[in-house]
């Protein structure tokens, strides 16, 4: 089982890409669930949106103790990594998230920067993150994730929003090294 | 075979109004409306709220509905709307359509649905004793206006075309025949149609307001109602205490039912 | 079997009553069960149904009950104080048999309460929230998947037995998105609209029951010339001043629904076999228990559960039963207590009855139930 949590403010897009990474699991015939928190919460302030991923049915569906979390801010990234596994991993926007909460394992990663400099706009960068979500977690193969992301964004987008995956994927690998 | 005998339910008359009520000439007026227009009773759905008004239901031959207070509109959008081939008349009353039953009132004149509404306006709550009701004429006295209600009447027939209605009429149970012409031609009008059927009640209204006897009640409506056209030319200072009656406005727009089939044919491209 | 789909429960929830058949949606937007809605506006124009946003709660339960009068199953959805705003039509549907489903995406109150955060504060409204003596229908569903299924099985409960339903989600199932694979076209059982028995000559009477106590009552536009009014009212559907027809009517109204309780009281049972201990649990929350109830087995202690689907009517006799074999009950809420009292009084003193509550916006941890049930167990 797998647990990850995306977290940002709100507008980033991360119950967006949540929805994908879920589907995507789903497409590769696992059990998956998808859930997020709403509200006030969800508007300006740190907004989250989680997905546990696994081969049995979940019966409790929240995430109890991630095994990794995105923060796409720093208020978010304050917020919601506390209950990391204690082997999980965090990963952050190397820009919004100036100073990296004291955690064992994080990984940095400039995912607006992606964004805005090869695609000339932040708005992608939630799919920029998702791409290296899923190279850091390996739980479902980059080709399904594509298909999901074709099928969730509106048809004119869905060149930059494949391209915007990829840059992701790269920067991942290229962080881990 | 006389209307009377083919279009009411003979086993629930005689009717609860009081002696000298005007709801059953408006009752009538209806019925008579509906035989002129065509309408059959199988294809014809009556519905109605609550209130001494919203009793007519249960003595019309047709299926009936006799919903809760206030609610009759939107009964009755439902029923049109699931089935559009039946021809639906909303049955209400001054308290029940524009107090309680308002917001549906505006909502359902916004939209033009193809619905025939007949308020029997008697000025006052006059099932349960006669409250003042947002049509009582300004200090006119009701059970809970004891010395005369200062709150300011609605005039339904500008409300509703205010909020979209296309056809607007006013008539009296004095004027019977022109009262039956007006629900006709609401009847013709395929959208939202309100007929203000002005109705004397001696019992609960007219008795707090020099109006107990029916005849003064109907020699008031002779007296004070104007035709639309001869309104019109009336300066304003003889307006005063009179109120026009007949069509008072018109116009063509798209019901509802119709608009909402270009939904469903855009849903289905 | 359909392609598994991640699916939302509200969503789910809308595409079940449309395979139970339903044609019509009206109602007025409010979270967390707009989702409902917006999926309806969005399918039922493709499948020729209607759908119409209304101007207030109370006229989206008028226009369902009067499309559900002229043949075409309805359903309206929402919640909170919403639902609060509809009881007098729900009332009405009861009083009048007419079919109709209420879906209640129950949220934190009272009054604006949390309106994103779940809760089951609206158990016991969900019986008693309308004046006056009549039965009520209310189903619970604990997955995206039955969401669907509940939303079938409402549909055909209220024609079944001519009487509204209230499907009683939660905001954790509502807005959960999961793995779902649908069940085909022809998976799915549909109870069809009653129909009069005989012609107006013959004598038909609308609400004349039938060997079920329920009656047959036309649809408009079919030529039989029927009242309906919230008024109590004989078998003629005409009011009915009567003391003996009073008693009559709401006798039948409950009976009708009383003698077909093992059909209507649906839950699920699990490990009960060894059980020592039970939790009780029922909507979002039993998916939590269940895995409390799996981790404590799994440290050797006797506990089984039971998932209530059927809130109402009550699942007295299980309840009694289950009394009669274990130690103890406990019972998780999101609320200050509502469906516990309930099982005391099924219990009847038998064993002891522990409620878990929790009303502060957040679901239960499985933990949180785990060590409830260890305590209990000691």
């Amino acid at each position: 089982m797998k647990q990850i949590r995306f977290s940002g403010s709100g507008g980033q897009g991360v119950i967006t890409v949540a929805i994908i990474l879920a589907e995507a699991a789903v497409n590769e015939g696992k059990e998956a669930t998808q859930s997020q928190s709403y509200g006030p919460e969800a508007r300006g302030g740190a907004s989250k949106a989680e997905v546990i991923i696994s081969d049995e049915f979940i019966y409790h569906p929240k995430v109890q103790r991630p095994d990794i979390v995105l923060a796409m801010t720093q208020k978010a990234a304050d917020k919601y990594y506390s209950d990391l596994q204690e082997d999980g991993l965090l990963v952050i926007d190397q820009d919004l998230v100036p100073n990296p909460p004291p955690f064992k394992k994080v990984v940095s990663i400039p995912i607006t920067k992606l964004a805005v400099e090869k695609l000339g706009r932040a708005l992608f960068a939630n799919i920029v993150a998702l791409g290296a979500i899923v190279h850091l977690t390996g739980i479902v193969p980059l080709k399904t994730v594509e298909q999901c992301v074709a099928d969730r964004v509106p048809p004119h987008t869905i060149e930059k929003n494949l391209q915007a995956l990829h840059y992701g994927w790269e920067a991942a690998e290229q962080a881990k090294k | 075979m006389r209307s009377y005998e083919k279009y009411f339910r003979q086993n629930r008359l005689p009717h609860m109004w009081c002696p000298g009520c005007g709801n059953g000439i408006a009752m009538k007026s209806i019925v008579q409306a509906i035989e002129k227009e065509g309408l059959t009773q199988d294809n014809t759905v009556i519905v109605s709220g609550i209130g001494c008004s919203s009793r007519a239901s249960g003595y019309m031959d047709f299926d009936t509905l006799h919903t809760a207070h206030g609610r009759a509109i939107p009964f009755a959008t439902g029923i049109k709307l699931a089935r559009p081939e039946l021809n639906v008349i909303v049955i209400t009353g001054d308290g029940d359509c524009t107090a309680i039953g308002g917001n549906h009132f505006i909502h359902g004149a916004r939209r033009n649905v193809d619905l025939t509404v007949v308020l029997f306006n008697n000025n006052i709550y006059g099932m349960t004793g006669g409250q003042a009701s947002p049509m009582t004429p300004m200090h006119k006295r009701a059970t809970t206006a004891p010395y005369g209600t200062v709150d300011r009447p609605f005039d339904a027939c500008k409300l509703a075309e205010a909020a979209g209605a296309t056809y607007v009429a006013r008539s009296t149970a004095f004027h019977v025949q022109h009262l039956t012409d007006m629900i006709a031609r609401g009847i013709q009008n395929k959208g939202f149609s309100l007929i203000e059927a002005m109705v004397q009640c001696p019992t609960a209204y007219g008795r707090k307001n020099k109006q107990g006897q029916p005849s003064v009640a109907m020699k008031w409506m002779r007296d004070s109602a104007v035709m639309k056209v001869a309104w019109d030319k009336l300066p304003a200072e003889k307006k005063v205490d009179k109120f026009p009656i007949g069509i008072l406005y018109e116009n063509k727009y798209e019901d509802y039912g119709t608009a909402y089939s270009e939904v469903i044919e855009a849903a289905q491209k | 079997m359909q392609k598994a789909r991640l699916m939302q429960g509200n969503e789910a929830c809308a595409e079940g009553a449309i395979a139970a058949g339903v044609r019509f949606f009206g109602g007025y937007p409010i979270t967390p069960s707009t989702e409902i809605m917006e999926t309806m506006a969005k399918l039922l124009p493709q499948v020729g149904g209607k759908f119409v946003q209304m101007e207030d709660e109370i006229a989206g339960m008028g226009i369902v009950l009067g499309a559900s009068l002229a043949g075409v199953k309805a359903l309206t959805a929402s919640s909170g104080p919403g639902i609060s705003l509809k009881q007098e039509l729900i009332g009405y549907a009861a009083a009048a048999e007419i079919p109709v489903v209420v879906v209640n995406v129950q949220r934190v109150g009272p009054s604006t309460g949390q309106p994103t955060s779940p809760s089951h504060g609206d158990i016991m409204q969900a019986r008693w929230g309308t004046h006056g003596d009549h039965p009520m229908i209310a189903l619970a569903p604990w997955t995206v998947r039955e969401c669907y299924d509940a939303a079938i099985q409402a549909v055909n409960f209220s024609e079944r037995f001519r009487t509204p339903v209230i499907l009683l989600m939660d905001e954790i199932v509502g807005h959960l998105r999961e793995r779902v694979v649908l069940p085909e076209a022809d998976e799915i059982k549909i109870y069809p609209r009653r129909k009069p028995k005989m012609s107006r000559e013959e004598g038909y009477q609308p609400y004349r029951s039938d060997d079920d106590l329920v009656p047959n009552v036309a649809n408009f536009g079919e030529g039989y010339h029927i009242h309906v009014t919230g008024l109590v009212h004989d078998e003629t559907g005409f009011p009915s001043g009567s003391a003996k027809i009073t008693e009559e009517v709401i006798n039948r109204l409950h009976e009708k629904i009383n003698r077909a309780q093992e059909e209507v009281i649906l839950y699920d049972e699990f490990w009960l076999e060894d059980a020592e201990y039970a939790v009780v649990a029922f909507g979002g929350t039993a998916r939590t228990a269940y895995e409390a109830v799996r981790n404590a087995r799994a440290r050797g202690l006797k506990v089984g559960m039971v998932r209530l689907f059927t809130i109402w009517p009550f699942a007295d006799a299980e309840i009694a039963k289950l009394s009669k074999q274990v130690k103890g009950i406990l019972v998780p809420e999101l609320n200050y207590g509502q469906l516990v009292h309930e099982i005391e009084r099924a219990v009847a003193g038998r064993c002891p009855v522990k409620l878990l509550a929790k009303y502060n916006t957040e679901i239960f941890t499985p933990q949180e139930i785990e060590t409830a049930i260890t305590e209990f167990c000691k």
